[in-house]
Parts: C-alpha cells; structure tokens; sequence
C-alpha cells in the first residue's frame, strides 16, 4: 500500500506543556482513520500540524507526491466555524474558495470551476442551496456546505475536525455516510471525534491517542485490546 | 422646489462641484469596496484609528509645507503595519493596538499645532472635510489612487473573500493570509488619506462602516453586499454635495448624516422583513 503521509518521531510543546510526544504513524491510501482520546489529548494540535497551521513543532512529517503536488488536503474544521449569521455569503461563493489551492496569480473563477462547485453540490445532496445565505442554514446544512467546500478539488486526503459536534444525531448518522461514501470513492479519510460509538461502524482505523499514541491498528484490534478496555471503563461504564 | 432645481442645474455647471463629485464617488466606492473586509474581519476600528494618525500626519505636512495627502499616505501606511505588529508580536488584542496607536498619533498632532500656530483653518478643514475646495494635485492623485485601490481589490476579490470568511481553511490551501492582511492595510491607509478630503478626520471612518453595514441588512451574498454599498456610498456623498450647496451645510457632516439616515431605514426594513 502507498503512504499517503508518514510521521516520524512528531513532538509539540505549547509553553512547558508537552502536547504531542513521540507520535510515528503511517497514513495509508484509502484508510478511513478515526482519531480519538479525551479532551486535551492533542488530536486537534496534531491535525492542525499536519495542515501546516501550528509551524514549530520538531520530528518528520512526509506527504506522497500526489499531496504535495496537487496541494490536496480536504479540510473541514470543527462545527460551523461562522457563527455570524450576518455574514453575506452564498453557498455557492463558499464552495467555490476550496478551488483556490490550484489556482496562481489574480485567481479568478472560470465557468468551469462554476460547474464544479455545482456537480459537488450535487454529489452531496445540497444542489438547492446554492443561491442561499450561509446564515440561514441549519448545523447540518452547513456542515455539509464545508464538506462540499473541503470536496470541490477533488483533493485524495480529507481531513474532518470534530464535524459533527454540533449536529443531531439523526444528521450526524447521514454526514457520515456521505463520508463513508467518499472513503469507498478512495478518498483517504482522517476524523477527529471525542465520541467513538458514533463513527465506530464506519472507521477502518483507531488512533487513540492521549499527548502520544496510546494504539493505533484496525478497529478490529482495537475491540480487543486494552486500550479499549480503558477507553470504555472511563466512558460508558461498563 | 424650482428654486432648488434651479440651484442644482447652477452647481452642476460649477467646475469644484463636479469634481467634488467625480472625486466623492470614487472616494465612497474605494469605502464599500474596503468596508466589507474591514467590518466583517472586525476591524472596522482600524478605520478610525488610521484617520486619528492621519490628523498627525496632516499637522506634520502642514508645517513642512507639503502636500498632506503626499505625506501622509506613507505615514498611515506604516502605521498601520505597525498596528498589524503590535497585534502579532506583543500580545496585543487588535482595539488595543488601534487604540495605543492612534491616541499616540492624536498627541503628536496636538503638540505639533500647538507649537507651529498659524495653520489652524486649515487644520480645521482637514478635521471636517472641504470636499468644495480641492486641489486640482489633490484631484489627480485622488482618481489615481482610487483607480489603485479598486483595482487591486478587483483583481485580489477570491483571495480576500477567502480569508475574510474563514482565515484557517484560506491558509491551509495555501494562501498567504498575513500578506492579505498587510495588503488590506495598505488599501485602507490610502483610503482614509483619500477620504479625508471629503469628510474630515473625524468622520472617514463613517464613510467605511456606514454604507456596509447599511448592506448587510439586505443583501445575501458578498458581491450584493459590495454592489448595494457601494450604490447607498455614491448616493450619499453626491446628495450630501447638492443639500450642503443648497442649504450652506458643512458637506462632510452632511453625507455623514444621510449615511446614517440610509442605516435606519434600511434597519427598520430588515426589521419588518424578518417579522
């Protein structure tokens, strides 16, 4: 299998605080990752090091060709990041921006990309919102308009940050097999959740990770190991 | 009312009130065109903060005897990279940095005029605008960089869009969102330069904040937002220009005051909708 990323001996500190410690582990074409741990664990540092949003931290981050070349990480932050409801942005002007990675120079829109932005839409069910403020959608709504945002180049990674966090369940179940979906396309996925019952059935891959990595394997192996044993003595009581 | 008409058809065939108007417009769309970043960023202080250091800037040009608007441009410019720094470097929040900055400036200008008395009037007309009586230097220079200004925002619309709405996401595709920062700075400096000379000092910061925040309680998308600012910023200072004609009102307070008009209405008719 072809390494999409590999992290080699990754360290953060913020301050005195260790954050990440010793974090090596390999992203592999296709994986459907769920990063997991308590509150504070470091996995959104880790992500946001992996985006190139935190700068300092020390160890070896190396992206496949595909990555670098097409500059191709999806992202889609944690909840809605707006919570201005005034904000005067269409759907449609949103989407378009995830298309700007490819772009150089004045990085004007061409038709074409229009009828990108309008095929993604499709593909994610929200072709009717296109013309609509961002302001007036609902959580689900718009958590999906960042996904289409994070989807519109095609990129061969995607990287989620809690997404669902502010969703209903209901809602929370759909936005994941969208998700589920992209992964079957061959899209490597990289999920941050705090809560692993929900994205369980979908996830190939655990990280669990608390300042380091704690297991990272199959989910299969993770049913059975000790790791888990802890996760859920702290977490459902069982 | 024929009187008026009449008056109007007399302003218009005045040269100063055409190119007050000529040189208003582009002055109130390079306003709309920067306001939305400005508000929507939340840096719609820096505005005003830049138009206290322009006082500085001004007090200093009048007493070497140059043109203001030559010299302050690069003054205001580098001052407000130097609020971009403060932000960056010394923990500050960004009203903070505004803040310092701009009452240090205020000072300076105090402490400027008070020792080189004599310029006063002038002064005055720097404080409040005196859009009727520009020079035909000031005229030039101001189509020219109004042009720069606009243009530059045009050709640099996807990438502002980008960083205004979300600043991470615009990073992690890779754009460079401190130099857009720095670059919305630059456009800002010259516009409140510009904008002295058709309000004043004391009220450019209005003609940023007003008309966009006017549009944003209608409009749905960005480019709406920009169009129907723009329309409300014109409309005002062109108005402004022939009530203050008419009527012997200082013109910067007047477009300032029919800015303010526009806001209400245009509240009252968000309110009504959304009941």
């Amino acid at each position: 299998m072809n390494n999409m990323i590999t992290i080699r001996n990754l360290n953060f500190n913020y301050g005195k605080n260790e954050v990440l410690k010793n974090i090596s582990f390999e992203v592999a074409e296709g994986d459907y990752i769920g990063i997991v741990g308590p509150n504070g664990s470091g996995k959104t540092t880790l992500i946001k090091i992996l985006l190139g949003l935190i700068k300092n931290s020390k160890g070896q981050i190396k992206f496949n060709h595909d990555i670098l070349e097409k500059n191709s990480i999806g992202y889609v932050p944690q909840k809605g990041v707006m919570n201005d409801r005034l904000f005067p942005a269409t759907v449609k002007e949103i989407v378009a921006t995830g298309l700007l990675s490819e772009k150089t120079g004045f990085k004007f829109y061409s038709k074409d990309d229009y009828s990108r932005v309008d095929i993604t839409l499709n593909k994610l069910n929200i072709e009717n919102l296109k013309d609509k403020k961002i302001g007036n959608l609902s959580g689900g709504q718009q958590q999906r308009v960042l996904l289409a945002r994070a989807m519109v180049a095609n990129p061969s990674i995607l990287i989620l940050d809690e997404p669902t966090s502010a969703l209903d369940p209901e809602i929370r179940e759909e936005f994941y097999s969208i998700l589920k979906e992209l992964n079957e396309e061959d899209v490597t996925i990289m999920l941050v959740s705090h809560d692993i019952a929900s994205i369980e059935k979908y996830v190939s891959k655990i990280l669990y990770l608390d300042k380091k990595i704690i297991f990272y394997g199959s989910y299969n192996d993770f049913r059975h190991s000790k790791a888990m044993a802890k996760y859920f003595g702290i977490y459902t009581g069982e | 009312m024929e009187n008026v008409i009449s008056m109007i058809m007399e302003a218009l065939q005045s040269d100063f009130i055409l190119r007050a108007i000529l040189v208003g417009s582009l002055i109130a769309i390079c306003c709309s065109f920067l306001g939305i970043f400005l508000v929507l960023k939340k840096y719609s202080m820096i505005g005003d903060g830049l138009a206290h250091v322009s006082f500085a800037t001004i007090a200093i040009a009048l007493l070497l005897n140059k043109s203001p608007l030559v010299v302050s441009i690069p003054l205001v410019i580098f001052s407000s990279f130097l609020i971009l720094k403060l932000n960056e470097k010394a923990d500050l929040h960004g009203d903070a940095a505004i803040a310092l900055i701009s009452s240090f400036a205020v000072a300076v200008g105090v402490l400027i005029t008070s020792v080189a008395k004599g310029f006063n009037i002038d002064l005055f007309s720097y404080l409040f605008g005196s859009i009727l009586v520009i020079s035909k230097l000031d005229v030039i220079l101001s189509i020219i960089l109004s042009a720069v200004v606009i243009f530059i925002t045009l050709f640099f619309y996807n990438s502002l869009f980008a960083i205004t709405y979300d600043e991470e996401f615009a990073t992690v595709i890779g754009l460079n969102s401190k130099n857009m920062n720095y670059l919305i700075s630059i456009l800002t400096s010259i516009t409140v330069v510009l904008g002295i000379r058709v309000v004043g000092t004391m009220l450019i910061s209005s003609m940023i904040i007003f008309p966009t925040v006017t549009a944003l309680q209608v409009s749905k998308g960005f480019k709406d937002t920009i169009l129907i600012s723009s329309i409300i910023s014109v409309s005002s200072v062109i108005l402004g220009i022939f009530i203050s004609y008419i009527l012997n009102f200082p013109t910067g307070a007047t477009i300032v005051i029919i800015n303010a008009i526009c806001f209400m209405v245009f509240f009252f008719i968000n309110k009504l909708k959304s009941n």
